[in-house]
């Protein structure tokens, strides 16, 4: 059980993050590679936040607002000075790194347990009841993730949004309806590195530490998500084995979720078999190229009768 | 009014595969004019409207717009008043978005794409009537992704997207070279309407001698970077496709083919 509430946990702190990859990876066809930055930028943030004590809610809003202007960087790298994409995203993450030990009081970790966090505050100790306690931080990260979740899917219907979709899949079109390209960019990637961001916050409060490594690999994490989820349960040619028991279709962003905790249990199932927590960077990527061969080796398999 | 004054363009300038392709070119298109362009592979047809819609930069010269000169204005800004449809289908419309989406999306050409809901609920009658129109049975497939249709169906789609909003110019960069005989007629059917129902300054760049002969007011035959051939009106009507293929072949035996 606390296996269960643990994968679920962590599966649910880096759906947040995965909802921003979604963005960049699926909407725009962008590899950014500064969340491997602004992740870490949100718990540095947040760590320094909580002991000059701010209120703990507060930082998740500071941290999307400190990843979306980092992605806002990647953007005007990539779009004004027309520096390649990943160079971009590269350039951010390496810069950050620096910046996120200033933001963190120059250490590279930074314990905040004694800190009141949006997981253990005096107002969840007085109102959640005994019986609920050990699942309070389960349904604190359903609830954060769930209003991300729809709130990318409400904008993505708006009319922002409906362009944002338009630039990855077609970019002349959105110089057709007489818009720059480039400013729709800068604003999916500074919307994915908002959560991002958010989602580095979410996990320092949870683990109640700030660590310079935490982002290391934040990326492969994020697509590993995304490439699980969509394959799983809305694949772009062929049918998702949601449809062929009948059941309803669901959004992306509901995948790239799925997907997040799917990842998280490959990988506590990993560590339970007897892999060590020092494997743990090894374990994601091999998983990771796992999960692109087997996607890749489906989507052939369909091809002959698309 | 539209007005090309003095335009030079070289490709490679400075390299040893320099290629001339404009030089002083001139060229002015009166309000409301339809203007078929023909011309042999690299004689510069579309260059030219890449240098109108500003797709590439010129080396010397002006644009106008009526008074205003756009020679510097960036891409998408000239795309305010002006219409493009590419020969290749799949450049005018998004393939993972719906029907209904991408209709709602050149709906909102010209207006603010804020946070707003991207469809408007009241303006889904007016997507299906127009797409009636069309006759292609794409108003029962809304909710269909633009993807998984033909590529008539798209270009036909393209074409309804891209003069759905007031514009003053259309240009069409090939538009039926991709498509089947049947289907180009029915599109290039369908241009002429909605060129003449919304009474647009149109460029058609075309491969077909008889669309060139059929429509348009005036006809311009381009020849390594200069209009060989520019009659408007009744002299444009005489034209026929013989005399056309006569020029193509006078042009062909000149440059040694």
């Amino acid at each position: 059980m606390t296996l269960l509430l643990g994968v679920l946990e962590e599966g649910l702190i880096y759906a947040v993050m995965a909802l921003g990859v979604y963005i960049t990876y699926k909407i725009l066809d962008f590899p950014d590679l500064s969340v491997d930055s602004t992740f870490p930028l949100g718990a540095a943030l947040t760590a320094s936040a909580l002991l000059a004590g701010v209120n703990p809610a507060l930082t998740l809003f500071f941290s999307f607002a400190a990843g979306a202007l980092a992605g806002c960087a990647t953007g005007l790298i990539h779009v004004k000075l027309k520096v390649r994409d990943l160079l971009s995203g590269i350039i951010v993450m390496t810069g950050l790194y620096s910046l996120n030990l200033r933001i963190a009081g120059g250490r590279a970790n930074v314990p905040v347990f004694t800190q009141d966090t949006i997981f253990e505050n005096p107002f969840l100790a007085d109102h959640v009841p005994g019986g609920l306690a050990p699942y309070a931080a389960v349904l604190i990260l359903l609830l954060i993730t769930a209003v991300c979740k729809v709130l990318l899917d409400l904008y993505l219907n708006t009319r922002s949004g409906y362009l944002l979709r338009a630039v990855g899949d077609n970019e002349s079109l959105v110089t057709s309806l007489a818009k720059d390209k480039g400013t729709v960019k800068i604003v999916g990637l500074a919307i994915a590195n908002g959560f991002s961001s958010l989602a580095g916050s979410v996990y320092c409060q949870h683990k109640g530490f700030f660590e310079i490594s935490v982002g290391t690999g934040t990326i492969v994490i994020g697509l590993a998500s995304v490439i699980i989820g969509i394959q799983l349960l809305c694949p772009e040619n062929g049918v998702s084995f949601l449809t062929r028991l009948g059941l309803p279709h669901v959004r992306p962003t509901t995948a790239v979720i799925v997907g997040s905790i799917v990842y998280k249990a490959c990988i506590s199932l990993a560590i339970s078999m007897g892999m060590e927590a020092n494997d743990l960077k090894l374990i994601t990527s091999l998983l990771f190229l796992v999960i692109l061969v087997v996607s890749t080796e489906r989507r052939k398999k369909v091809k002959p009768h698309a | 009014m539209l007005k090309l004054v003095n335009i030079n363009k070289y490709y490679n300038a400075g390299t040893v595969n320099e290629m001339c392709l404009f030089q002083d070119f001139n060229l002015s298109v009166e309000e409301g004019q339809f203007v078929s362009v023909v011309g042999s592979n690299g004689s510069g047809k579309t260059s030219m409207l890449n240098i109108i819609c500003g797709s590439i930069p010129v080396d010397s010269g002006a644009i106008y717009i009526g008074n205003e000169n756009i020679t510097h204005m960036p891409e998408f800004r000239r795309q305010r008043r002006i219409g493009r449809v590419y020969q290749n289908p799949a450049m005018g419309t998004c393939p993972h978005m719906t029907i209904l989406e991408n209709m709602a999306l050149a709906d909102n050409k010209g207006k603010p794409f804020n946070l707003r809901r991207g469809t408007n609920k009241k303006r889904v009658d007016y997507y299906r009537e127009n797409l009636k129109a069309l006759g292609l049975g794409l108003e029962d497939k809304l909710h269909v992704k633009v993807g998984v249709l033909s590529g008539g169906q798209r270009q036909a789609m393209a074409l309804l997207m891209s003069t759905m909003t007031p514009i003053e110019f259309l240009i069409l960069d090939e538009h039926t070279a991709a498509l089947d005989p049947k289907t180009a007629e029915i599109i290039m059917e369908l241009t002429g309407k909605v060129v003449k129902e919304k009474k647009l300054t149109t460029i058609m760049v075309t491969h077909n001698l008889r669309y060139a002969v059929e429509y348009g007011d005036r006809l311009l035959m381009m020849h390594q970077g200069q209009a060989v051939i520019d009659q408007a009106g009744e002299k444009k009507a005489a034209i026929r496709i013989e005399d056309l293929l006569e020029r193509f072949n006078a042009i062909s035996i000149e440059c040694g083919n």
